[in-house]
């Protein structure tokens, strides 16, 4: 049986080009980069042209770049990282800006530092597409407010956020409260789903912090960076050795770090997938929609062409994920019962989606090598599935 | 092969598959001698049981059983192999099975499953007391 792969914005295959870059810094180029020997200078180098490479793509300088394990490290260290270092001791609890469809590693960061006295958290709502309104970033600023985190791409629905707008906006605010001696807010993207789909030159967007992770664009998993702004503070979670300019300690993992860096140059070379992607989703969205009961989720216009979202009424996520996967073909849900946790996705919930109907939750997303025999395919099989699992529910 | 069943207790044991990809007694009964839905779209499983009742001997057994069901594959797999546990089972019998019945006779259930999906112990019972109630108007 074919496998067709429509979970890219869950991991991605290692591009085996990524493979082969990583294999010397395995077996023959093993070398400790702090050590001064030539293996050690090797790895070294390895590390620093990676972290230039990513700098460029960035738009950013080699300093401002960390590597990390993963996004929610990355994001882990962002948050409490800076305000862990902002007026300690103050009375004045720092204030946390960010949105309901945040991905866990942001909810949770934050509810830990509220927990822990550490901060205050206001979290923005969003309309029906899941799209965090700019004006309300700007409304929820208070003089006590330090970060402000909205994430570039909805992961489970693919909206896309406007980040652009949220960093001229509080570029412009920063300016007004430095005349009224007030301290910076700093502004955080988490674009885990947006590396090689959008824009995500830090000067064009006006972030201060950015991760993100390696697996979503076929490097391994197990790699990430953190993007911080030079004159952002950030105090190191991971103590240890003076590594990563001291902001996290632990040997570079540089066979992962190689990896990250070869993935980024084939992404560079590739700037006609986005475009393939968007045919395919346009195929897909149609081919899906063309089942009756069903609902496109997320924005209309303003999604990535890697991530589409439905609603399918009268059949479970989860069951449809298992039916699918079946028949090969490998999706995802955002079904209470995928989740492991009780009621279903807080982003659907968030966009007015009713429990009902969010039960019904299934996610396709595209990746470099998908085709349009995948989609046939899955406009083959789909509707059978849909059927199946419809005529097996009770008529109410 | 080492043993990891216990390590994917997340996952569904084979049996929950095989269930829910060939689920037993699905459909309904024209004319059932009882009747109930358990659950409701909201917690996402609905599950809609039928009953035929039959006699042997002296004894009211359930002759026929099917169900439909909207949910996850463990909402899916449970309906069906009650329908398999009961069928053919003396009513009295029949409103003795539980959920850890069921789950044991699937080779186990995630523990987040058990709670929230599990509702075909009580789909039976219901429909074998719609039954008795249906009867003892009818008396």
């Amino acid at each position: 049986m074919k496998t067709v792969y429509l979970d890219s914005a869950a991991t991605t295959p290692v591009d085996s080009e990524v493979f082969l870059a990583m294999k010397p810094y395995f077996l023959t180029r093993f070398g400790n980069a702090s050590e001064p020997h030539l293996l050690g200078q090797q790895s070294r180098r390895a590390i620093e042209e990676v972290r230039s490479t990513i700098a460029e793509f960035l738009g950013a300088s080699g300093k401002e770049i960390v590597f990390t394990s993963c996004a929610t490290e990355s994001i882990n260290l962002a948050h409490k990282g800076l305000i862990e270092c902002l007026n300690p001791g103050s009375k004045v609890k720092p204030h946390i800006i960010t949105s309901v469809i945040e991905h866990k590693a942001v909810l949770e960061t934050c509810r830990h530092l509220k927990t822990l006295g550490r901060a205050d958290v206001t979290y923005l709502s969003v309309d029906e597409f899941g799209r965090v309104n700019s004006g309300d970033v700007l409304n929820a600023i208070r003089p006590e407010t330090c970060l402000v985190s909205i994430m570039y791409v909805n992961n489970e629905v693919g909206t896309i956020q406007p980040i652009k707008e949220i960093g001229d906006l509080v570029r412009k605010e920063n300016k007004k409260r430095k005349e009224r001696g007030l301290a910076k807010v700093y502004f955080h993207t988490d674009a885990t789903q947006a590396i090689g789909h959008l824009d995500c030159r830090v000067e064009y967007l006006g972030v201060d912090l950015l991760s993100f992770t390696g697996h979503k664009f076929n490097a391994p998993k197990g790699i990430g960076a953190l993007y911080i702004r030079a004159g952002t503070p950030v105090l190191r979670q991971q103590d240890g050795g003076g590594q990563e300019f001291g902001i996290r300690a632990g040997t570079e993992n540089v066979p992962y770090i190689v990896g990250l860096g070869k993935a980024f140059e084939i992404l560079k070379k590739r700037n006609e997938t986005s475009k393939k992607l968007k045919i395919l989703q346009e195929k897909l969205i149609y081919a899906v929609l063309n089942i009756p009961r069903t609902k496109l989720v997320g924005h209309p216009k303003e999604r990535v062409p890697h991530i589409s979202s439905f609603i399918i009424e009268g059949a479970e996520g989860e069951s449809v994920v298992l039916c699918l996967s079946d028949k090969g073909i490998i999706a995802s849900s955002g079904s209470a019962c995928t989740s492991g946790i009780a009621g279903p996705s807080h982003v659907l919930n968030a966009m007015g989606i009713s429990p009902e109907l969010s039960h019904g939750s299934v996610r396709f997303s595209l990746g470099k090598d998908t085709t349009v025999d995948d989609i046939r395919y899955l406009a083959k099989v789909l509707p059978q599935i849909v059927e199946k699992l419809r005529r097996m529910s009770p008529k109410l | 092969m080492k043993n990891t069943d216990n390590l994917f207790n997340q996952l569904y044991s084979k049996k929950v598959m095989e269930h829910f990809k060939n689920p037993k007694n699905m459909g309904e009964i024209k004319g059932a001698d009882g009747v109930a839905i358990v659950g409701n779209p909201v917690c996402g499983d609905v599950m809609k049981f039928y009953i035929k009742v039959g006699k042997s001997g002296n004894e009211e057994i359930l002759s026929d059983v099917k169900f439909q069901t909207l949910g996850c594959g463990a909402a899916i797999a449970t309906s069906s192999m009650v329908t398999m546990l009961v069928k053919g089972k003396p009513l009295k019998e029949a409103e003795k099975v539980t959920k850890k019945v069921i789950a044991d006779a699937l080779g186990g259930l995630p523990p987040v499953k058990m709670h929230c999906s599990v509702l075909a112990d009580e789909g039976i019972k219901k429909a074998i007391k719609n039954y008795r109630q249906k009867s003892s108007k009818n008396s």
